[in-house]
C-alpha cells in the first residue's frame, strides 16, 4: 500500500446556485521517498489538489467525493481536530510566495515555536534550539540571529529558505509544494530547489511539487500527472512521458519550451487559454485548442484509460506516437 | 536611540499642528461680533469703549495680538472668560474630567463590542446573529447621535423609569479631578449618555473590523498558519487578530478625536457637565476667549491621542519600527 493514496478525488463550489467542480476525479499514489509531479496551467486544479489532501478547502468549496488515505488513514473523513494534527506534523506544506506566506508580525522564530509547541510537548528552551538548528539546515547565515528576524528584514530567498525550515521542522513524511520557486528570483530559484530535493532524499521525505513548469518536473520526480481543467489528462512515469507525450497537452507544453539547441527560435504556444469552470466545453476540455480535435473529441469526455505503462484521457492518443 | 529620533519628529509635527490650530482658533476672534458688547453695557460712551479697546489691546494689528495670545498662551493663559470672570483654561479644565469619563466609557463600549462581534461577523458570515449585527449596524449608522440620545432617554428614562436622564450623579472630589466612576449613582448617569455617544461609531468599528478579517482569512499566511496545523483558536487571535487590528488602530486613533466632537450633542442632551456642553453656551453668550480655548484644549487631545495611537501601532507593525528609523 502506498503512503498517500489519492482516490476519485472531487472537490466542488456551490457558486450562486451552480455546482462547479474544480477537481473532477483525481486518483494517484505516492510513495515513501517518492516525488511526484503535478503540471498544468494556472486554473488546472493542481493548488486544490494539494489543499484537498490537507482537507483545506474554505467555503464555499468541498470535497464533494473520492477518498484520501494516508499511512492506513482515511484524511477526509477523519474529525477536524484529528485533520489539524496531521497538517504540519505528518504532512507539510510549502506556498508559493514566501513575501505572502510569513505573518508579518511574527518573528521567524515565533512562527517555527508555536509549531513545534502546538504538536509536541517541548520546552521554549528546546524549541529555540531545535528551530535554529533547523535554520541552519536550510543554509540561512547567522540562524541565531534571524530567528529573531521578522520576516520583513528578509530577502526571499531567505524566506522561502525560513519555510522550508518550517516545513521540515516535524520531519513529515509527506511535503506538499505548490511553485516553491515560481516567485523568487530567477537566479536563485535553481538553488532553493536543489536545496529542497536534498533535504527531502536524505531525510528521506516524499514530495509532491506543483509546478507550471514542466522542466522541473521533468528534471526532479520519478512520477508525474499532468492536468487540465480539474481532470488529470496523462499520468504515469516522468521519464516515460517527457520522451513521448501521448496527450496533445501534454505535447503543447513541452514544445513551448525553450529548446537549447535551436537558441532564438519562436516558441510553439499552445494556443488561446484555459476554459473557467463556469464554461467547460462540451466533450473533451481541451479539444478547443487541440490540433488532433473532431467530431468525437466534442463527442463525449474522454476516460482515463491505460496507454501502455501509462494512463492518457485522449481519443486520438495513439495517432501521437 | 529610534525611538528619541521618532518622539522628537513627533513632537516638531505636534508643535506645528498646534500653531496652526491656534492661528485659526485665534483668527475667529474677529469673526464673533465686538467683544466689548459682552463686557460692557449699553450705556458705556464711545469713547471710553475705544480707551477700553486700546487697553485691552484689541486695536493693535492682528499678528501682534496673536504673538502676543501665544506668549500668554505658552505660559498657561488662554484669556479670561468673559461670563465667568476666570481663566479659560481654569474653566475648561475644571469641566474636563466629565467629558474625559464620558469618552473613557463610550471608547470602552467601542472596544468590548465591536471586536468580539466584528470577529464574529467575519468568520461565520451566514449565521443568523451576523446578519443581525449587520443590519442593525446599518441602522445605527444612520441615526444622528442626538435622535438616539433623545430616544434613549424617552425610553429608559420615561418610559420605563430605569435610568436618570440627565447630569452626572454622584461624584467624587479627587484633587483637580472628580469623578463619577467611583459612586453608583455617577455609574448609573453615565450608562445612558456613553451608550449614545458610542452608538454613532460603534457600527463603523463592527463593519471596519469584519471587512479586514474576512480579508486577512484569505490571505496567504492565515492558509500556511492553517497548514502548520496550529489551532483554530491561535490561527484567529495570533496569526489574523493582530493584522486585522493594524488598520483599526489608525482609524480608530482619529476616530476618538471625532468622538469628543460628538460629546457637544450628547452632553448637550444629556445635560452632562462636560467641555462641550461648556463650549455650547461659550458660543450662546459669544464667550470668546472660552470658544478659543476649548477649540486649543480639544487639538492638543487630537494631538495628543494621535501620538499614542501612533506608538501603539508602531510597537503593533514591526515594519513600522524600522522604517521610522530610516525615514
Amino acid at each position: 500500500m502506498a503512503l498517500l493514496e489519492v482516490r476519485d478525488l472531487e472537490v466542488e463550489f456551490a457558486m450562486r446556485g451552480a455546482r462547479l467542480k474544480a477537481l473532477r476525479g483525481v486518483s494517484f499514489d505516492l510513495d515513501a521517498g517518492d516525488r511526484l509531479g503535478i503540471v498544468g496551467e494556472s486554473g488546472a486544479g493542481k493548488s486544490m489538489a494539494a489543499y484537498a489532501i490537507l482537507n483545506l478547502i474554505s467555503e464555499p468549496g468541498r470535497i464533494s467525493a473520492g477518498s484520501i488515505a494516508f499511512d492506513g488513514r482515511v484524511l477526509n473523513t477523519l474529525p477536524a481536530e484529528e485533520m489539524r494534527k496531521v497538517r504540519g506534523d505528518r504532512i507539510a506544506m510549502i506556498f508559493q510566495d514566501p513575501m505572502m506566506t510569513l505573518n508579518p508580525v511574527l518573528t521567524v522564530g515565533a512562527q517555527m515555536v508555536e509549531c513545534l509547541k502546538t504538536h509536541r510537548t517541548i520546552s521554549d528552551g528546546e524549541a529555540r534550539a531545535l528551530s535554529v538548528q533547523k535554520l541552519r539546515e536550510v543554509a540561512i547565515p547567522s540562524p541565531d540571529a534571524r530567528f529573531d528576524s521578522y520576516p520583513h528584514e528578509l530577502s526571499g530567498g531567505l524566506r522561502q529558505r525560513v519555510v522550508i525550515a518550517i516545513a521540515l521542522l516535524l520531519d513529515p513524511a509527506v511535503i506538499i509544494a505548490d511553485e516553491p520557486t515560481t516567485a523568487l528570483d530567477v537566479t536563485i530559484q535553481a538553488e532553493i530547489m536543489g536545496l529542497m530535493l536534498d533535504l527531502c532524499e536524505t531525510r528521506g521525505v516524499s514530495l509532491i511539487l506543483i509546478t507550471h513548469d514542466i522542466a522541473v518536473v521533468s528534471e526532479t520526480t520519478q512520477r508525474m500527472l499532468v492536468m487540465y481543467a480539474g481532470r488529470v489528462v496523462e499520468q504515469g512515469e516522468t521519464r516515460g512521458i517527457i520522451a513521448r507525450p501521448s496527450h496533445p497537452y501534454t505535447r503543447g507544453l513541452l514544445q513551448a519550451l525553450p529548446q537549447r539547441n535551436k537558441p532564438g527560435a519562436e516558441l510553439n504556444q499552445i494556443p488561446g487559454s484555459m476554459p473557467t469552470l463556469a464554461e467547460l466545453p462540451p466533450g473533451c476540455a481541451f479539444h478547443p485548442r487541440c490540433a488532433y480535435a473532431d467530431d468525437t473529441c466534442s463527442g463525449g469526455v474522454p476516460a482515463l484509460r491505460t496507454l501502455g505503462k501509462r494512463l492518457v484521457a485522449c481519443h486520438h492518443a495513439e495517432r501521437l506516437k | 536611540m529610534e525611538t528619541l529620533a521618532f518622539l522628537i519628529r513627533r513632537v516638531g509635527q505636534a508643535v506645528m499642528v498646534m500653531l496652526i490650530i491656534s492661528l485659526i482658533g485665534f483668527s475667529i476672534q474677529d469673526n464673533l461680533g465686538d467683544p466689548l458688547r459682552e463686557l460692557v453695557g449699553q450705556s458705556v460712551s464711545e469713547a471710553e469703549r475705544e480707551a477700553l479697546r486700546d487697553r485691552m489691546g484689541l486695536n493693535d494689528p492682528f499678528f501682534v495680538q496673536y504673538a502676543r495670545f501665544l506668549g500668554n498662551a505658552v505660559q498657561g493663559d488662554l484669556g479670561t472668560s468673559y461670563f465667568f470672570k476666570k481663566p479659560a483654561l481654569e474653566v475648561i479644565l475644571r469641566k474636563f474630567p466629565a467629558t474625559f469619563e464620558l469618552v473613557l466609557a463610550a471608547t470602552l463600549i467601542i472596544v468590548l463590542v465591536s471586536v468580539p462581534a466584528g470577529i464574529f461577523c467575519a468568520i461565520k458570515p451566514k449565521h443568523i446573529g451576523a446578519r443581525l449585527i449587520m443590519g442593525l449596524s446599518i441602522v445605527g449608522i444612520s441615526i444622528p447621535v442626538f435622535l438616539t440620545a433623545i430616544f434613549s432617554i424617552y425610553l429608559f428614562s420615561i418610559e420605563l423609569g430605569w435610568m436618570p436622564s440627565f447630569g452626572r450623579g454622584d461624584v467624587v472630589e479627587l484633587g483637580w479631578w472628580n469623578t463619577g466612576f467611583l459612586t453608583g449613582d455617577g455609574l448609573e448617569h453615565l450608562v445612558l449618555p456613553a451608550f449614545a455617544l458610542s452608538s454613532i461609531m460603534l457600527p463603523l468599528f463592527i463593519r471596519l473590523i469584519r471587512g479586514e478579517m474576512m480579508e486577512v482569512m484569505r490571505t496567504e499566511y492565515v492558509r500556511f498558519a492553517q497548514a502548520k496545523g496550529l489551532h483554530p483558536r491561535r490561527v484567529l487571535f495570533v496569526h489574523a487578530l493582530r493584522n486585522t487590528l493594524l488598520p483599526v488602530i489608525t482609524v480608530g486613533g482619529v476616530q476618538i478625536g471625532t468622538l469628543i466632537a460628538y460629546t457637544i450633542l450628547t452632553e448637550t442632551v444629556f445635560q452632562w457637565p462636560g467641555m462641550g456642553f461648556l463650549f455650547l453656551e461659550a458660543v450662546n453668550r459669544v464667550d470668546t476667549p472660552l470658544i478659543i480655548a476649548y477649540i486649543i484644549i480639544v487639538g492638543l487631545i487630537f494631538v495628543i491621542t494621535n501620538t499614542i495611537v501612533d506608538l501603539i501601532y508602531t510597537y503593533v507593525n514591526p515594519m513600522v519600527r524600522i522604517s521610522g528609523v530610516k525615514g
